[in-house]
């Protein structure tokens, strides 16, 4: 039996264009194009097996070795530590971790800072670096209404464009880290398909270049 | 009849395997206490892999530790026997899984090498690390570095020790594009920037790995380093467990413990390292002591479920019985069919889910043994 392949991709638009970059690459999978819902397809001549996953569950995926590669973004590796190899920086899904708050927020050094994020680890290194004392609170979504209700002085978030912020009347006050997705191997699955990961990654760093 | 053998579990399999081969090569067995003084893993913290250590307080107000580590333990002991001492040992070891963030109870087997570390105690330690995944699965890799070798080429780039450190990570993480990007941003010249990248990008069989990397390295390592390594890689490849391993500069450790070769095993089916180790001459000297020492150790836990999936059945037969059955007769019956080598499990009814070869019932009249459907 053919020795498989596998590859976890996130779910959504970012999954869709990593995918096209596999294929462009020379390790496509037609039948993931289909419009169905599975979640699992195999290319048996390849042997390649491609599934979809949370974005944020990627790297469990690969650290735990049922995937040997697979795409996540920089910000949840930060966070979560995985013990895999960063690969890859794919260029793709690019945008920052900041610090926001009210227009009018003013860091005061006297009192405990407030944070509320996704990130509390990597609000922490943030903070711990600069030698600031700070309050975490962790929440797992609208983030941004923390500090307009009084719950926090700042947020530490993932912005994109940056209009979920302007809209609620908060502003960057400083970048933690740019982010973007990157291309991650289980370490002993890089030991045994070394090959194959070894061509996924050059065919693929190719098209980075190109488009750079 | 079952044999010693076939009633293991494969991890058990595994350190029988394991302990007879370090035996086989002059090693003596380490036997050691449960509990260790705290103290001994608050000095050496960073040494430990996970930091969190389940502590109690003993009867005379000492306050004692299930030991998260055995190589401290050890260390601490050691030098009492001048030469070289040469042990094994089998311990289990408490500490906080990356992965679950709890305690956890791992099964080690390993070790240590202390004292007057020559050319051949090396390439001993190294043999033996590969015979050990060897005896674990037949396609196995040995992956082998040398910390003098990546110190060596940080050393030469002139940065400090904050974008040191930021480096080594990148190393391990086998991550060229932040390399890239944190040598660039911080004045590494492009010579520099050439060793390292050789040094992420590096992996394969040691003597073609080690001769594309010679140009690019040989006037910040200092010559004899790289001509003992890669002695003692040409005997390891050559010996007969040579075919596994290969050179991979991602394999990095603390460098304020380790400080020479550093090495980690996988085999394939299980997603992470199994056997770790190295020359740990750093810890020596913070624990006092002038001798230099390697040694490794194989966490059997990962192997549960690698070594462990092969019975189709729970029981080959499955024996019903009434209350009226003469126990002396059923006794006779189960004797009968566990002498003829196959595992019988007596109940009066069949459990749910059991997974069994046949079915037989236990005829109290007769007193003997009848197919069930029969």
């Amino acid at each position: 039996m053919k020795q498989m392949l596998n590859v976890a991709l996130p779910k959504g638009r970012l999954g869709e264009k990593v995918y096209d970059m596999f294929e462009k690459a020379g390790f496509p999978c037609p039948s993931i194009k289909e419009d169905n819902r599975r979640l699992i397809f195999e290319n048996e001549d390849l042997g390649l097996r491609f599934f979809w996953a949370k974005p944020s569950d990627v790297p469990i995926y690969v650290e735990r070795g049922v995937a040997d590669i697979g795409v996540a973004g920089k910000d949840i590796l930060l966070e979560y530590l995985p013990d895999v190899y960063e690969l890859l920086d794919l260029n793709l899904g690019k945008c920052r971790m900041a610090v926001a708050a009210p227009k009018d927020f003013r860091d005061d050094p006297r009192h405990t800072l407030r944070v509320a994020t996704k990130f509390s680890r990597i609000a922490k290194n943030y903070y711990d670096a600069q030698g600031r004392d700070i309050d975490i609170i962790h929440l797992n979504g609208s983030i941004e209404i923390a500090p307009i209700i009084g719950l926090s002085d700042v947020i530490v978030d993932i912005v994109e464009t940056g209009t979920t912020l302007k809209e609620n009347n908060l502003e960057v006050f400083a970048t933690v880290v740019p982010i973007s997705a990157r291309l991650i191997a289980n370490k002993a699955g890089f030991k045994f398909k070394n090959e194959t990961i070894e061509k996924i990654v050059r065919g693929i760093a190719a098209q980075v270049e190109m488009r750079k | 009849m079952s044999t010693v053998q076939n009633v293991l579990q494969g991890d058990e399999r595994a350190a029988l395997a394991l302990r007879a081969l370090y035996r086989d090569h002059g090693y003596t067995q380490y036997k050691m206490n449960k509990f260790e003084e705290y103290d001994l893993y608050v000095r050496n913290k960073d040494f430990l892999i996970s930091d969190n250590v389940i502590t109690f307080t003993d009867t005379s107000g000492k306050l004692l530790a299930l030991k998260p580590d055995v190589t401290l333990s050890i260390v601490k002991n050691s030098g009492r026997g001048g030469g070289v001492e040469k042990v094994y040992y089998q311990e289990n070891v408490y500490r906080v899984s990356g992965r679950t963030h709890a305690f956890r109870e791992i099964m080690q087997v390993g070790l240590e090498c202390i004292g007057d570390i020559d050319a051949y105690c090396l390439f001993e330690v190294l043999t033996l690390a590969a015979k050990s995944l060897l005896a674990i699965s037949g396609d196995a890799v040995l992956d082998v570095s040398h910390l003098g070798i990546v110190s060596a080429v940080l050393d030469g780039l002139g940065v400090g020790d904050a974008v040191r450190g930021e480096l080594l990570q990148c190393i391990g993480e086998k991550n060229l594009h932040e390399l890239t990007a944190i040598a660039t941003a911080n004045g590494v010249t492009p010579e520099g920037l050439a060793a390292l990248t050789a040094l992420v990008t590096s992996y394969g069989r040691p003597r073609e790995v080690l001769m594309a990397l010679l140009p690019l390295i040989k006037n910040t390592v200092p010559q004899e380093m790289l001509t003992s390594f890669t002695a003692l890689l040409t005997a390891l490849e050559k010996s007969p467990a040579g075919d596994i391993v290969r050179l991979d500069f991602s394999v990095v450790g603390d460098i304020g413990y380790y400080n020479g070769i550093v090495f980690k095993g996988f085999v394939a089916g299980v997603p992470e390292g199994l056997l770790s180790g190295g020359e740990y001459n750093g810890l020596m000297r913070k624990m006092g002591k002038s001798e230099n020492a390697i040694g490794f150790a194989v966490y059997l836990d990962a192997l549960e479920r690698l070594l462990d999936n092969g019975d189709d059945y729970d029981v080959d037969t499955v024996i019903l019985y009434d209350s009226a059955a003469d126990l002396t007769l059923l006794g006779e019956a189960v004797e009968t069919l566990t002498k003829a080598g196959k595992t019988a499990l007596a109940r009066r009814s069949v459990p749910e889910k059991l997974r069994y070869q046949r079915l037989l019932k236990f005829d109290s009249k007769e007193g003997k043994l009848l197919e069930a459907n029969a």
